[in-house]
């Protein structure tokens, strides 16, 4: 589904991506491990041509990203959502008119079944009553369930999601998390989800690989990477367990 | 930021011309900046007719012209003080607003997220604006001038006597359509800059929310510098295509 081959990424000799090679199977729940400031925001942004990589390649669903027209790229995106950081939410529009905003241009859908995606979306992210409400009425974890459903309103086949739990209180990250993971079996969806949240990943990660100084230090299962001898992960998951029991400062 | 305000303006030109053309944001964007700036900009063109009545009336008493005084009156208000007044003003107003509010849907990401949809955020909120405020700036000019001239009537009435026809009738005497055409078709300008500027300052905003405020007093000071640069080069020009010294 996805292949990432060897992307470097640097900004004016701040090199962020040194060498990052994954792949990402069919309908598999992918968590990148990273502190913050190692590059994961820059690493999505790369794999949806928001930001262009000095060299290597993204693959997804066979197509290299970076050969496409923006007429195919575009193509290709209607089968992507993701779900930004801050949600993201377009702060001038309704919740409604957030929700159909990626279908009306891409999407020839008539009123009555953009109507009946809206309410579907709302209704898996339990957020009905929110629909006439603008983003500034809602709090932190409903403009994620707002952003999360706007993300998947398309039926994207793969999904993004950058540090969704970061800012959240550890009860509202937990109910996210389990949130995107039932979306994730009810559309049957693909997914790439980075963050430093070691709970959310255990909830979500079929497989989680680690990143640090711009390199992939470790791959595998979510359990064997937290219980490692290796000094360096060691190191890197008691900070984790750290954080989360001194209530999650990012 | 030249060289990047140039380029911006550049592919406005490019972009502008590529459907689909976002009529109805257009057509929102023109209503709200319209009525946002109508009040500031009717009280300050109602003051500045009013005041330079006022200063040019001794003026040319001493000079035993005052017959002339509706004439220069309405020549200096319909070539120079409405129409770059009007646009300092939108200035202030709009182009901090579109600074702000592009700003800070590029720190939030809302610009990303819109591109990942599939529409064009260029094209959706940059060209939709600057076309807004190019268009709308000359009827705002428009009802400048038009205010500013009654203003201007009010200081006359006050030392002589003279009726709103009279006054209107000197005025349209000594106003030649070589005053007005330059002086209104300028704006087309102003508008564009202030457009433009509040847009490339907000689009290409960084540093989160520290960037917003930044992008929103820089488009300021820059599209106002560039609008009174923009007027002196307008005026030598028109000067040169129109000379109105018969
Ligand atoms: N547009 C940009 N211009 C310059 N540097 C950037 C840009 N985006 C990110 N960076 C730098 O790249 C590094 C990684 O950023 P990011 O991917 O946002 O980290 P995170 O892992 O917290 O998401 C940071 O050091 C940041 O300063
Ligand atoms: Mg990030």
């Amino acid at each position: 589904m996805v292949e990432i081959k060897d992307l470097h990424k640097n900004f004016d000799g701040n090199v962020v991506l040194d060498g990052v090679s994954f792949n990402v199977a069919e309908t598999e729940n992918m968590v990148v491990f990273g502190r913050s400031g190692t590059g994961k925001s820059v690493l999505l942004k790369c794999m949806i041509r928001l930001m262009q990589p000095d060299s290597g390649d993204v693959i997804i669903q066979g197509q290299n990203i970076r050969e496409l027209k923006v007429r195919e790229l575009n193509e290709l995106r209607k089968d992507i959502g993701f779900l930004f950081q801050g949600a993201a939410l377009y702060d001038s529009m309704s919740v409604k008119e957030n929700l159909e905003f990626p279908l009306i241009r891409n999407f020839k859908l008539t009123q009555i079944e953009m109507d009946k995606r809206v309410s579907k979306v709302l209704e898996a992210v339990s957020l009905e009553e929110a629909i006439n409400k603008m983003p500034s009425e809602l709090s932190g974890g409903m403009r994620k369930r707002i952003g999360l459903a706007r993300s998947v309103i398309t039926n994207p086949k793969l999904m993004l999601y950058d540090e969704p739990t970061t800012g959240l209180d550890p009860i509202t990250s937990k109910e996210i998390s389990s949130l995107i993971i039932d979306l994730e079996h009810a559309f049957n969806m693909t997914s790439v989800v980075v963050t430093h949240d070691l709970l959310c990943a255990k909830i979500i990660a079929d497989r989680a690989i680690v990143l640090s100084g711009g390199k992939i230090v470790a791959e595998g299962d979510i359990e064997n990477l937290v219980t490692s001898e290796d000094p360096l992960l060691k190191n890197f998951f008691s900070d984790e367990i750290f954080e989360e029991n001194n209530g999650r400062v990012q | 930021m030249i060289a990047g305000l140039f380029k911006f303006s550049f592919k406005f030109l490019k972009e502008v011309f590529i459907p689909p053309y976002e009529v109805d944001q257009i057509r929102k964007h023109m209503i709200e900046l319209g009525m946002k700036t109508l009040p500031i900009v009717g009280v300050t063109g109602f003051i500045i007719g009013l005041v330079i009545a006022m200063q040019l009336s001794p003026v040319l008493k001493r000079f035993g012209a005052e017959a002339f005084l509706p004439g220069s009156v309405g020549i200096s208000i319909v070539r120079e003080l409405g129409p770059v007044i009007c646009a300092l003003i939108f200035a202030g107003r709009v182009s901090s607003g579109i600074g702000a509010e592009l700003g800070s849907m590029r720190v939030t990401e809302q610009i990303d997220a819109m591109e990942v949809s599939g529409v064009n955020p260029f094209r959706y909120l940059v060209v939709t604006r600057v076309f807004a405020t190019t268009f709308i700036l000359p009827i705002l000019t428009v009802y400048v001038i038009f205010i500013a001239l009654i203003g201007a009537y009010i200081a006359v009435v006050l030392v002589q006597n003279m009726t709103w026809a009279y006054f209107m009738d000197r005025v349209i005497f000594s106003v030649e359509f070589g005053d007005a055409i330059p002086g209104v078709s300028k704006t087309f300008v102003f508008g564009f800059i202030v457009g433009i500027v509040g847009a490339y300052k907000g689009y290409t905003a960084e540093n989160g929310t520290e960037g917003v405020g930044k992008a929103s007093t820089s488009s300021v000071v820059v599209s106002s510098l560039l609008i009174l640069i923009f007027d002196m080069v307008l005026v030598k020009l028109t000067l040169w295509l129109w000379p109105t010294v018969k």
